[in-house]
């Protein structure tokens, strides 16, 4: 709370804005144009989830315990991502590092509640080479996972990163981008279980 | 102070992130209460589906993105609008033509 501390969080808030700000920016913008693939892939899966080629579709197949586990545990990651944050800010890296592994391990329990459908799916016969309706789910899904996947290899990258080097400037400008990201997937996540598992399953 | 409110504006606070996150609960538990019961008839569970969707994207926007109209954050906000109105244009006219098409074809 002294005067010196305050200062320097000026100098580093302004430092912050100069640098990080734009960098952030940037990658929003890359973050909406990732949010027109997923738009087209949920407009595919609009297009072709009647055509299940008389086999089964979404209302046979889908577990929703099992989706509402993995969406406890996305939404569970949401939060815990917010407080690694919080934690980076107040340059606490203890916190943060702590934060961070409790977020990837929510992270990463909702892609093994994902590969274990999926592979129950494809052992059922219902591999995404069955019919139209299959492509599109096993795509619109799988991409969602792609990128959480992708995340959760993020956050083991910056683990280390401010595991090693702590919480510098530049390494708290990228774990806001990591935040966009992940809050980012799970605003996707609201989209997959509203309008292709509950929709699907009523 | 004014900088501290600043900065808990722009980033979030504690208090911020847990009330996102209990009404994130609330609007993710809701729907699929309502079709796991199975309580409603289709056109209401449609309708709850869509409407707690769509008041949760706004409550992960503001708490979690912290998406705002301050000077310093209205480019992120003007830019998710401008993706948000792209996309109903896909998805929207996509699915029109297609089911008109399929319509067509049927009769």
């Amino acid at each position: 709370m002294s005067t010196s501390a305050t200062a320097h969080h000026d100098a580093h808030h302004d430092e912050h804005h100069d640098t990080g700000r734009n960098t952030t920016l940037g990658f929003w913008i890359y973050l909406m144009t990732d949010c027109i693939l997923f738009a087209s892939f949920f407009a595919t899966y609009a297009v072709l989830f009647m055509n299940t080629a008389g086999g089964v579709s979404g209302k046979d197949i889908f577990d929703l315990n099992l989706i509402a586990g993995g969406t406890a545990a996305l939404l569970l990651s949401s939060i815990t991502f917010g407080f690694a944050m919080i934690s980076a800010y107040k340059k606490n890296k203890g916190g943060t590092l702590f934060w961070l592994l409790i977020t990837f391990l929510f992270g990463a329990t909702f892609i093994a509640i994902e590969l274990y459908e999926f592979n129950h799916l494809i052992h059922a016969g219902h591999g995404p080479n069955t019919s139209a309706f299959l492509t599109a789910f096993f795509s619109l899904v799988g991409l969602h996972g792609l990128h959480v996947t992708a995340g959760l290899i993020w956050i083991t990258v910056l683990f280390i990163d401010v595991a090693m080097r702590g919480l510098q400037d530049r390494t708290v400008t990228r774990l806001g981008c990591l935040s966009l990201f992940w809050h980012f997937l799970d605003v996707i996540w609201i989209c997959v279980f509203s309008f292709v598992y509950l929709m699907g399953a009523m | 102070m004014s900088q501290h409110d600043h900065e808990a504006h722009s980033h979030g606070s504690v208090g911020s992130y847990v009330i996102g996150f209990v009404l994130s609960v609330i609007l993710t538990v809701i729907p699929f209460w309502a079709v796991m019961t199975g309580a409603f008839d289709r056109a209401t569970l449609f309708a709850v589906i869509v409407v707690t969707a769509i008041v949760q994207i706004f409550v992960h926007l503001k708490y979690f993105l912290h998406l705002n109209f301050t000077k310093e954050g209205k480019i992120d906000t003007l830019s998710f609008i401008f993706t948000a109105i792209v996309i109903v244009l896909v998805v929207g006219l996509s699915v029109w033509i297609i089911y008109e098409s399929v319509l067509m074809m049927m009769y």
